[in-house]
């Protein structure tokens, strides 16, 4: 199996599927001669030329309502927004039309994209390339939204999501693009939306996360081990529709959850996550669920490191609720 | 896509679009900037055309020389800056120099300016100190925006130039609707809003101009043509023969000027603050211009844009055909030329020492400004921070 990062896990994906499908295209904003900003896209405009690799103008609104339009003809459009934080001109396109379309035709027009967009913190990048828009899309009904963690899982659920029936919201977290390396299957390879994974076993905390933020989770649950605490670590993977099963099974193993994500703490999905443990597992509960998180505030330039919810924040709190 | 091809020279009028399907250049050569509806004052011999000229002082121009090499050197160490880690990030004006300093300086004492990204030049021009400046390139506690954005996002109200945001094109309502707020008032100001031409696919720009024309707003928009939208050329932005042409759509005059030629902006601009404070409503102005440098110190040009494509801008840069006209006019000189560049080297050092000592922003201040006064939430979390341990590399650029 071939090492790759992220960046080439997801080029890779988008290579197969796009040879295999020649209903695929990728559109976007300097995703063509260029590879996208990231090289994500890299030499796809090359070997499928410009009618399958195509630079837009500039208007995320015009990108996703004309995808829309080209997923309704047939086509299995991929647009890429250069940074999710530029989503939000697109907003209308997606939450009012995209996500509604099945359930206002009656079914009879389904339509379907996967909306690839880089994500988060940590690259120096201030408010306006930093942010974690998630919830946001949580929100809406109809959508999909997946946030994988390393390049396997980025290939496996890029191809689910592309070959799923609904649209999908697929964030990359950019801080981990090129340092999240790993081994990546050849060829047609799924890992199924909707199925988070537990990357670490444990029975006195379970830790709930995603993205660049595992990463983290996993250096505070090697610190706790080292005073006797072993956390269960959950990589979510897919965002929405959560894997609850996973989770509601390992907190009622360890009694004690601390959510982590890089978004703001209020409405965040942590919130959400915590109020489905109190739900479905409230007389399992040993301790109160705890958020480590973002500030409420817009994501700052230089004070970034102390925004982002980093081990050395998610260690106390992992003690705190394994004390409780 | 056809980046590879430089077009050849276009005729003296603009060709017809093409009918085959495929994407036709559209003003991007500097060739265009002789066609016959686009303004020029500096000729090539360096004297000017008397039907456009703007009658400029010799200390005007000089000051405005002044103005642009510092840009210039601006850029280059910003540049270097980021490429030793000392600073993150940099989006310049290489090239354009002329189209920014031209048409700030044109904009009456009362006037705004809302700015895109690449005019630090206009903040410092109304006045922004180039310390200022500096700090915010190293996000530090002086920096105006309390290093909360990124390098070149800054802002400088006293100097009543708005506040830089990184979506395309946002700022072009609320320049609208900034001159609106005017005209209902009743006030004699006029706001110059820039964007690129990229920001002519933008939704704001199409609402920006829309409401502009209804309500006769007093607003210049300035659209940089500099060729590119990080890699993608002008005819992949619009199929419209140039940019100025847009205005027609929305019944606002469009004018093509050569952005390269500092006293054509200057005319050009000028008679659209004219307009303006007559009540006629807004311009739209399409300056020709190129973008010599990179998108940012984050684009790698070479990936999509040949090399030999910069020459015939190379040949038009702005700053040589000012001092041309400077040469012949005020007599300057190389010795000149070499003083100001010391005095702007060492002011320029003396900037870098100051920013890269002065401490970061406070932790605290992380909370503050997110509402005019901190909600119960805000002073949870930050105390929360406070109790915390810091992390690893705080304390750094
Ligand atoms: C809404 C939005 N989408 C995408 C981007 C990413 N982006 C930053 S600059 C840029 C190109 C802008 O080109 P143009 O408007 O022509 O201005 P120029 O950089 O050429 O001066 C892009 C696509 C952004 N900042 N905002």
């Amino acid at each position: 199996m071939p090492q790759m990062n992220m960046v080439q896990a997801i080029n890779d994906a988008l290579r197969f599927e796009m040879r295999r499908d020649d209903r695929v295209v990728v559109l976007g904003e300097d995703v063509g001669k260029v590879g996208g900003v990231f090289r994500v896209t890299q030499g796809l405009f090359d070997e499928f030329g410009d009618d399958r690799v195509i630079d837009t103008p500039l208007s995320e609104g015009g990108i996703i309502g004309t995808a829309i339009g080209m997923a309704l003809y047939g086509l299995v459009p991929v647009p890429e927004i250069q940074f999710s934080d530029f989503i939000f001109p697109a907003y209308d396109q997606i939450v009012s039309e995209l996500a509604k379309y099945r359930y206002r035709s009656g079914g009879e027009y389904p339509a379907k994209l996967v909306i690839r967009t880089p994500v988060g913190g940590g690259i120096r990048g201030g408010h306006y390339h930093s942010q974690s828009p998630e919830a946001q899309f949580i929100h809406v009904a109809g959508l999909k939204v997946v946030c994988p963690s390393n390049p396997a899982d980025a290939k496996g659920l890029l191809l689910s999501s592309i070959r799923d029936p609904d649209p999908v919201l697929f964030f990359e977290p950019k801080r981990i693009y090129r340092a999240a390396k790993g081994d990546v299957p050849d060829g047609d390879y799924m890992v199924p939306l909707g199925k988070a994974s537990v990357v670490r076993q444990g029975n006195h905390v379970t830790l709930v996360t995603w993205g660049a933020m595992l990463y983290e989770a996993l250096d505070a649950a090697n610190q706790a081990a080292a005073q006797g605490i072993e956390c269960e670590v959950i990589d979510l993977r897919t965002l929405w529709p959560l894997d609850i099963d996973t989770i509601i099974a390992s907190v009622k193993k360890t009694g004690r959850v601390v959510v982590v994500h890089e978004a703001p703490k209020s409405c965040g999905l942590g919130g959400e996550i915590v109020a489905l443990v109190n739900e479905k597992a409230f007389l399992h509960l040993e301790a109160p669920p705890r958020r480590v998180t973002g500030f409420d505030t817009p994501f700052p330039y230089t004070l970034e490191m102390e925004y982002l919810p980093l081990s050395h924040r998610i260690l106390p709190a992992i003690i705190e609720t394994a004390r409780y | 896509m056809s980046t590879a091809s430089y077009p050849a020279p276009s005729p003296a009028v603009s060709p017809a679009p093409a009918n085959d399907g495929s994407v036709h250049p559209v003003a991007r050569h500097p060739h265009d900037a002789t066609a016959p509806d686009v303004v020029r004052a500096l000729r090539e011999d360096g004297t000017l055309d008397p039907k456009n000229d703007p009658g400029l002082r010799t200390e005007e121009v000089l000051s405005l020389y002044r103005a642009m090499v510092r840009t210039r050197l601006l850029d280059e160490r910003l540049v270097i800056l980021q490429r030793q880690g000392r600073i993150g990030f940099h989006i310049g004006s290489l090239g354009e120099e002329a189209t920014i300093l031209g048409s700030a300086f044109a904009m009456r004492q009362n006037d705004w300016i809302f700015p895109c990204y690449r005019e630090f030049s206009a903040a410092l021009w109304r006045g922004m100190p180039l310390q200022r400046y500096i700090d915010n390139m190293f996000g530090n506690a002086n920096d105006p925006v309390k290093g909360r954005q990124m390098p070149d996002h800054y802002t400088w109200k006293k100097g009543r130039f708005g506040s830089v945001s990184s979506p395309i094109g946002t700022q072009i309502t609320q320049a609208v609707g900034f001159a609106w707020g005017a005209k209902v008032k009743r006030e004699d100001t006029a706001v110059l809003v820039y964007f690129g031409e990229g920001a002519t696919s933008s939704n704001e720009f199409h609402n920006g101009m829309n409401f502009a024309g209804v309500f006769k707003t007093p607003v210049v928009f300035m659209c940089r043509n500099n060729g590119w939208a990080i890699s993608v050329p002008t005819e992949r932005q619009t199929a419209s023969e140039n940019f100025a042409v847009k205005g027609e759509a929305y019944g606002i005059p469009g004018v093509r000027v050569d952005g390269n030629d500092l006293f054509a902006v200057v005319k050009v601009t000028r008679d659209a603050v004219a307009r303006a404070a007559r009540g006629e409503g807004p311009t739209i102005i399409e300056a020709l211009t190129y973008r010599l440098s990179g998108h940012s110190t984050s684009d790698d040009p070479k990936v999509y844009r040949p090399e030999a494509g910069l020459d015939p801008w190379r040949r038009l840069d702005p700053i040589p055909r000012v001092r041309q006209y400077l040469e012949r006019t005020a007599g300057w000189s190389e010795a000149q030329d070499k003083q100001i560049e010391a005095e702007i080297d060492a002011e320029l050092k003396a900037a870098v020492v100051e920013a890269e000592k002065t401490a970061q922003p406070s932790l605290e201040s992380m909370f503050e400004d997110v509402y005019a006064e901190m909600p119960w939430h805000l002073r949870e979390q930050r105390d929360e921070l406070l109790r915390g341990t810091r992390a690893k590399g705080h304390g750094q650029h």
